[in-house]
């Protein structure tokens, strides 16, 4: 008579996909997690001091202009600042988008498609926000 | 007292949907649910199925949705519940026959995370039992407490979205053995829960904290597997 199977072996015959962790171990959702967690941190910050300055001082919102913006952005300091904010603001947002993508999107295909877009989009906003604040020439 | 309950039937030989069915008893304030479905299957129709072995509170058989809220049926009282009481099977899982379900996926997530004691192969195998200080012990006590019921991941939002995520149980699970200073597996446990359905999908909705009837601070324990997770302290 043969050995009688295991429950482990029983559901690792029936359900593989619950086993599936095993196979590739990946510390990628941990920091993706922590990531979130620090990024969080740091923009309640970085969107409250962007609030203050572009909103409330002064006449707010109405004086921000083209003169306003190159003498704000002669400082490398508001440059780092500037950009801070978006890669921080753009890689949370895109993070918490992917893992909604993950719950709700099942069927694989369709989930590799939406993720690939998110990424693209992701990946063309954060080079197209980083080419603007590098490439911004000093002292205009 | 007169007491109404509607219950949700489900036949998959004849039926397409389910649908509710309400029946009209007599019953003690002091009756638990479970008397009130023994009182319909017993007496009144002996179709309706449901599970439950014990019926006290300890087997975890007879987890069903009360009023809307995830609990034991054998630990709620009739006094203690708005009529008319609806009574239907946990959800997220495929629904067999009336309060059934097929408790499968939920108990694939359990065995995923090798809820056993791992022992250190390096040491020798103790000639009695493995010695615990009560600290250790304390240190996942409230995790020894799961009956294995599935009110924790059958409430889960994320569960009901995606079954291939472990749920808070098989957590839970995980947790007991990940802290217990006999274990040598914890390693492994979190490497499986840090993947992609591990416990960082969880998303702190407190939904399994409020379903256990056994009391157990399961978001607590997720939360503490996550940092396991993070800092490797375990």
């Amino acid at each position: 008579m043969a050995p009688m199977a295991t429950i482990e072996q029983v559901y690792r015959k029936r359900k593989p996909k619950a086993f599936a962790a095993q196979r590739r171990p990946s510390s990628f959702e941990v920091w993706s997690w922590f990531f979130m967690r620090i990024s969080g941190l740091l923009l309640v910050w970085l969107v409250l001091i962007h609030l203050y300055i572009m909103h409330l001082i002064g006449s707010g919102v109405e004086r921000v202009d083209f003169a306003f913006v190159s003498q704000r952005w002669n400082s490398v300091g508001w440059k780092t600042f500037d950009w801070l904010m978006l890669v921080l603001a753009l890689l949370h947002g895109a993070n918490g988008v992917r893992v909604v993508i993950e719950d709700y999107v099942r069927s694989p295909r369709a989930n590799t498609v939406v993720k690939a877009t998110l990424y693209t989009l992701t990946g063309v906003l954060m080079v197209m926000g980083t080419a603007v604040i590098v490439t911004f020439p000093p002292g205009t | 007292m007169q007491v109404t309950l509607r219950v949700q039937r489900f036949n998959p030989e004849h039926d397409t949907d389910p649908h509710f069915e309400s029946y009209t008893i007599d019953a003690d304030a002091m009756d638990r649910i479970l008397d009130c479905l023994h009182q319909v299957k017993w007496y009144r129709d002996s179709s309706l199925a449901l599970r439950r072995s014990c019926a006290h509170g300890i087997c975890g058989s007879d987890a069903m949705v009360i009023n809307g809220v995830n609990a034991l049926a054998c630990k709620v009282l009739v006094k203690d519940v708005k009529q008319p009481i609806t009574v239907e099977p946990i959800r997220g899982l495929p629904l067999t026959k009336d309060l059934v379900v097929d408790m499968d996926p939920f108990f694939s997530g359990y065995l995923a995370v090798k809820p056993w004691l791992i022992a250190d192969d390096a040491e020798p195998e103790p000639e009695r039992e493995r010695i615990q200080s009560a600290a250790e012990r304390e240190r996942f006590d409230d995790t020894t407490k799961c009956i294995l019921c599935a009110a924790c991941t059958t409430s889960c939002p994320i569960f009901w979205s995606d079954q291939e995520y472990v749920g808070p149980a098989a957590i839970v699970g995980a947790h007991r053995f990940i802290f217990d200073s006999r274990d040598a597996g914890g390693r492994e446990r979190i490497e499986i829960l840090s993947g992609k359905n591990g416990a960082f999908k969880c998303r702190t909705a407190f939904n399994c904290t409020a379903a256990c009837p056994r009391g157990i601070e399961v978001t607590k324990a997720i939360q503490e597997v996550k940092q396991a997770a993070l800092f490797g302290s375990f």
